[in-house]
């Protein structure tokens, strides 16, 4: 590695970490009048939201979509990123002429709380000791998030919106929304994603964050403070994670058992395989934009995660009497949230009698397919926020 | 009810939906909950919705079927009847449908079961083994008999489960439910119209729609 990359690695760093307190989004912020109710207990105050919007508030405000981002996104959906430089992770979906048409639809994308983009998460600032919190902040859940959007979309003036829309952990918010705020949700779309987050994902969660936590340079979560950084722990997490985002099939077809700019092996531990390299790289590129105790907190969120547990085990009964359609999509060759999974929440919302749609997509790209070139899945997302769209008036 | 039906098959040729369609959304009640089980790509759905002002929804098994309807905004799950009816509470619809799409079901008599505990009514449709092209073609040729409608060979066919008039009349009446009304379509797609006994029905009946209900 010359010089020059790691000068460059740096400053991509810092940029990164600098967004935590100024980001470049809108920010709202929340003083003592509005404190944020935590489900650990207590509130959280001062606190702030950053987020992007995309399009026009129609005069009726009755064409707001709420896109709710996944453990590694933020609110740049639809944007260049500020710090990778890189498109928006969702611009295959969002934008004009788009799926979710950005010429016809007021787009609302906001960082989760917990996370480190500018909405008040480990790497703020915070207030009392003019620090960043590190481990003080309270652990959150993916309810207080949602509660921290619903403060958001009132700060907006908006009443009830048209559609809220996410995939993976932002499909648990768009049913927390439904559950928590039926009346304020005309349409959700829940992708590739589950009422409860499975043992199986809790366990590789807990794996990406015994690698952060085991890494010397986490220092007890006060890495900012002594100015180290987790790197090589938040890498190794987010390489394992990766592959669980893959399928079998697809990281066989794009790299096989080919090797890495070699002949042969070279028997050592170096990267002899493409996929090793791409590993690397992904973990590599993931440590520079994202901040390792926000990854302890977010995985922490989506671990906690159980919408029946909040309705006596039932299911069901978190949707009962909802008059939000919903509209469910998971892709056959995800393994991280199966079909299965998607299907569990089709059957409550049965029993319950809401409307629903669901559709299962033939893909093998494995979970991340809600963020890929998947046409049947863009043209279900089309027909379902159109004929939204059309019901309450908005088209 | 003769002069209905003339307009409804007139409906049929301009819009182009089948007639056998048409005829079941006569049979539903304008504003009423319908669940239509075998929903395809939605076309009964979207006639329903948007000439009886219907709350419909639909269930489906295969993928293109729901993928295509759900594309165009229409509420369709992906599963199978033989096991998904179970999900739905007692009474949660008006009417539940069954289009051309018994005779591929696992369990026809489960699935007519829970059609008439999910609704208040249930309507079936189906193609009639007993109609006279049928016979005489298993007569003449002595092969499993195949048809326009119905162009599979026995070995290779969804169509697991055929069944005359006459065989799911008895079927309604092992499940206890009660026929309120029931027509016949012809080999040329119209109705047959006269009051006839039920066994000349499944003589020129090619395709049978009933209207069911819950006895009590």
């Amino acid at each position: 590695m010359s010089d020059n990359t790691v000068q460059r690695d740096l400053s991509a760093y810092e940029a990164a970490r600098a967004e935590a307190d100024h980001p470049h989004s809108a920010v709202v912020r929340f003083g003592a009048e509005a404190p944020l109710q935590l489900d650990a207990g207590g509130v959280l105050t001062p606190f702030q939201i950053a987020y992007q919007t995309y399009g026009t508030l129609n005069a009726a405000r009755s064409n707001a979509i709420l896109l709710c981002h996944a453990l590694s996104g933020d609110q740049h959906a639809a944007n260049v990123h500020p710090v990778t430089g890189k498109p928006g992770w969702w611009e295959t979906l969002v934008g004009p002429g788009k799926p979710i048409d950005t010429e016809r639809f007021f787009v609302i994308a906001s960082n989760v709380l917990g996370g480190c983009l500018g909405t008040t998460g480990p790497s703020s600032t915070n207030p009392s000791t003019g620090q960043p919190y590190g481990l003080d902040l309270p652990v959150v859940t993916i309810r207080d998030m949602v509660r921290a959007q619903a403060m958001l979309i009132d700060h907006l003036g908006i009443e009830k919106l048209l559609a809220v829309v996410g995939g993976s952990m932002g499909g648990m918010q768009v049913l927390q929304w439904a559950a928590s705020y039926p009346e304020r949700v005309f349409a959700a779309m829940p992708i590739a994603t589950a009422a409860r987050h499975s043992a199986q994902n809790i366990a590789f969660h807990e794996v990406g964050r015994q690698a952060v936590m085991a890494d010397p340079d986490w220092r007890g979560g006060r890495y900012l403070h002594e100015g180290t950084s987790p790197r090589r722990g938040l890498s190794v997490a987010r390489m394992a994670a990766h592959i669980t985002y893959m399928s079998d099939s697809s990281l066989h077809r794009k790299f096989g058992r080919r090797l890495q700019d070699r002949d042969g092996h070279t028997f050592s531990f170096d990267a002899d395989f493409q996929v090793e390299s791409y590993l690397r790289h992904q973990g590599e590129s993931f440590v520079d934009r994202f901040d390792a105790n926000s990854y302890l907190y977010v995985t922490r969120a989506m671990d906690y995660f159980d919408l029946a547990g909040e309705y006596e085990g039932v299911l069901a009964n978190a949707f009962k009497g909802v008059k939000t359609r919903f509209c469910l999509v998971s892709f056959t060759s995800d393994w991280l949230f199966t079909t299965a999974d998607s299907r569990a929440i089709v059957h409550a919302l049965n029993a319950s009698g809401a409307q629903v749609s669901f559709a299962e997509i033939e893909s093998d790209k494995g979970h991340d397919s809600f963020l890929l070139d998947e046409p049947e899945f863009f043209a279900i997302t089309r027909g379902f926020i159109d004929a939204a769209a059309r019901a309450v008036g908005a088209l | 009810m003769a002069a209905r039906d003339l307009t409804m098959s007139e409906a049929a040729r301009v819009a182009g939906a089948r007639v056998d369609l048409l005829l079941i959304a006569e049979m539903v009640r304008p504003g009423s909950r319908v669940l239509d089980v075998g929903s395809g790509d939605g076309e009964l759905l979207e006639l329903l919705a948007t000439t009886r002002g219907c709350d419909a929804r639909g269930i489906e098994l295969s993928r293109e079927g729901v993928n295509a309807g759900v594309a165009r905004g229409l509420p369709i799950i992906q599963g199978d009847a033989d096991i998904d009816l179970a999900d739905y509470p007692d009474n949660s619809f008006d009417y539940v449908i069954l289009s051309q799409t018994i005779q591929a079901t696992r369990r026809p008599k489960w699935v007519l079961e829970q059609m008439l505990r999910v609704g208040s009514h249930a309507i079936v449709s189906f193609p009639n083994f007993g109609f006279w092209r049928m016979r005489l073609d298993l007569l003449v040729n002595g092969r499993m008999p195949s048809t326009e409608n119905l162009p599979y060979s026995w070995h290779d066919t969804p169509n697991i489960h055929f069944c005359t008039i006459r065989d799911f009349v008895a079927l309604v009446e092992e499940v206890g439910a009660r026929i309120d009304r029931a027509a016949a379509l012809n080999g040329y797609g119209h109705p047959v119209r006269v009051n006839l006994p039920w066994a000349v029905w499944n003589l020129l009946g090619e395709q049978a729609v009933f209207l069911l209900s819950r006895k009590g």
